[in-house]
C-alpha cells in the first residue's frame, strides 16, 4: 500500500506525462466526427468501436510508465528484492496505474459519448464497460512491460504482445454497448467482463512478478 | 561445514552470452566477514553479486543462507539482504526522507530515526530536498544510507565508493566496521583500496578464465 501511495505521488509529481495519453484519448475520438462527415446515425451507431478502440490505444501508450522508470533507476531491483511478495506489490503498482491512466478516461467518457451522439440508454453501460475492462487491460499490460522492459525496443513488441490479448475485451465490452443501444440486455457481456477481471486479478500479478524477475537477470 | 557460516556457495558457475565468467566457485562466510571482490572489469563481478542476491540465477551451483538454498528462502532471505547496486535506486521526484521510508516499507526498520539516518551519511540538510536535484555523490550516499535504515544482516554492495569523496569513503568505511562488529555479513565490489580490518577480510580474486 505504501507503493500504491508512491506511485500516485510520482505521478502527481509528473502530472504532464500522465495527462498524454488522456489527451490521445480526446484527440482520436474527435477526430472521428471530422473525418466521417456530419452524419449523426453513423456516428452514433460506431461510437462504442471507436471509444472502446481508443481506449485500447490510450491504455498502450501509458502501459510502459508502469515499470519503465523503475527498472532504469534500479529501483525494480529494489521492488524484487523487498521482504514482501513480489506479485503483491505488483498488483498495488497496477492499481496506482489504474487509478491514474484508466480512471480518467471512465470520467471524460460520458462527454466523448455524448458528443458522438450515443443513445442516453447505452452510456450507463459503456461507463460500466469501462470501469470493469480499462483495470483488465492495466493487468494485462504489465504482463506485457514486465516482459519487454529489458529491452531497449520494447515498444512496439509490447503492442503486437498486448494489443491481440485485449481482442476478448474489447469483443464484450463494444458488444455490451451495442446492446444497450438498441434495447437488449447487456449483461451476459457484463458478466464475461466480469469473469475476465477476476481472472486476470488473480493471475496476471504472479505473471508480471515472474516476468520481472526475468527481465531484471 | 561448521554452523556458523551464513552465506555459503556451492560450486557456482556463470556464463553470459556464452562466455564462462567463473566455475566451481566456492564461497563461505561467517558471521562479522566481509569479502571484497575484486578482478579487471568484466570479470563477472556484478553477475557474482547479482546471483548472490537472488535477482540473477546461478548457470550451476546454489547459494546457500543459514545452509538453506536462498531460491527456496525467497521472502525469508530477501528480508536479510541489503544491496546496493550500479544503479542507485533512488526515486528522483521523491524526497530524501520519502525515498528512505519507502525503503524502510519495504524492508525490515531499523531502530534508527530516519533523521539520525540522514544525519549519519551528511544529508541531514536535505531531508525534504527533491532527490534528483543532489549530485551523483550525494545520491550514492541516499542510497547507502538505505543499508542503514533498513536492518539486514547482508549487505551486497556492488561499487559502494563510486563518485564519492576521500572523506564520505572513510565515513562509510567505518559505518561498515561497525556493521562487521554487530555479527553482520559482507559482500562488495571495490576498484579503490579501502582500510578495513583485516582479520574480519577475506579477498577473492576474480579473472578471465583463459
Amino acid at each position: 500500500m505504501f507503493l500504491l501511495r508512491r506511485d500516485l505521488l510520482l505521478a502527481l509529481r509528473n502530472r504532464a506525462e500522465y495527462a498524454m495519453p488522456l489527451l490521445f484519448f480526446v484527440l482520436v475520438i474527435t477526430m472521428f466526427p471530422l473525418a466521417l462527415g456530419a452524419s449523426p446515425e453513423l456516428l452514433a451507431r460506431i461510437a462504442p468501436g471507436i471509444i472502446w478502440v481508443a481506449a485500447l490505444l490510450a491504455a498502450m501508450l501509458s502501459l510502459d510508465s508502469i515499470f519503465r522508470s523503475d527498472f532504469d533507476d534500479g529501483s525494480l531491483e529494489q521492488i524484487l528484492l523487498s521482504a514482501h511478495p513480489v506479485a503483491v506489490l505488483v498488483l498495488a503498482k497496477v492499481c496506482a496505474h489504474w487509478l491514474v491512466t484508466g480512471l480518467p478516461l471512465l470520467l471524460v467518457a460520458p462527454l466523448l459519448a455524448e458528443m458522438l451522439g450515443m443513445p442516453v440508454a447505452a452510456q450507463a453501460t459503456l461507463l460500466l464497460t469501462i470501469f470493469i475492462g480499462t483495470p483488465i487491460l492495466s493487468l494485462i499490460g504489465a504482463i506485457g512491460v514486465a516482459l519487454t522492459v529489458g529491452l531497449r525496443k520494447g515498444g512496439i513488441i509490447l503492442s503486437l504482445l498486448v494489443l491481440p490479448l485485449y481482442v476478448p475485451v474489447l469483443i464484450f465490452a463494444a458488444s455490451a454497448t451495442e446492446n444497450a443501444a438498441t434495447g437488449f440486455d447487456p449483461s451476459a457481456q457484463i458478466y464475461m467482463l466480469l469473469a475476465f477481471l477476476f481472472l486476470a486479478t488473480s493471475l496476471s500479478p504472479w505473471a508480471t512478478a515472474a516476468a520481472l524477475r526475468m527481465s531484471v537477470s | 561445514m561448521s554452523s556458523s557460516v551464513l552465506l555459503q556457495t556451492r560450486d557456482l558457475s556463470c556464463t553470459r552470452n556464452d562466455r564462462l565468467l567463473f566455475e566451481h566457485l566456492d564461497i563461505g562466510l561467517e558471521a562479522g566477514q566481509m569479502l571484497v571482490v575484486e578482478g579487471p572489469n568484466g570479470c563477472g563481478k556484478t553477475s557474482l553479486l547479482r546471483i548472490l542476491t537472488g535477482l540473477r540465477l546461478a548457470d550451476g551451483g546454489e547459494v546457500l543462507w543459514r545452509g538453506e538454498p536462498i531460491d527456496r528462502l525467497a521472502g525469508d532471505y530477501f528480508e536479510q539482504v541489503n544491496y546496493v547496486g550500479h544503479h542507485d535506486g533512488v526515486k528522483h521526484e521523491l524526497s530524501c526522507l520519502e525515498n528512505l521510508r519507502l525503503a524502510r516499507a519495504m524492508g525490515v526498520p531499523s531502530q534508527l530515526d530516519l533523521d539520525d539516518v540522514l544525519d549519519r551519511v551528511n544529508l541531514y540538510a536535505y531531508g525534504e530536498t527533491e532527490a534528483g536535484s543532489l549530485s551523483a555523490g550525494q545520491k550514492r550516499r541516499l542510497a547507502l544510507a538505505r543499508l542503514i535504515a533498513t536492518d539486514a544482516m547482508l549487505w551486497i554492495l556492488d561499487e559502494p565508493f563510486t563518485s564519492l569523496d576521500k572523506a564520505s569513503m572513510a565515513m562509510f568505511s567505518v559505518m561498515f566496521e561497525q556493521h562487521l562488529q554487530q555479527r553482520g555479513v559482507i559482500v562488495m565490489t571495490s576498484h579503490h583500496d579501502i582500510s578495513l580490518p583485516t582479520q574480519a577480510l577475506q579477498r577473492l580474486q576474480m579473472g578471465m578464465t583463459s
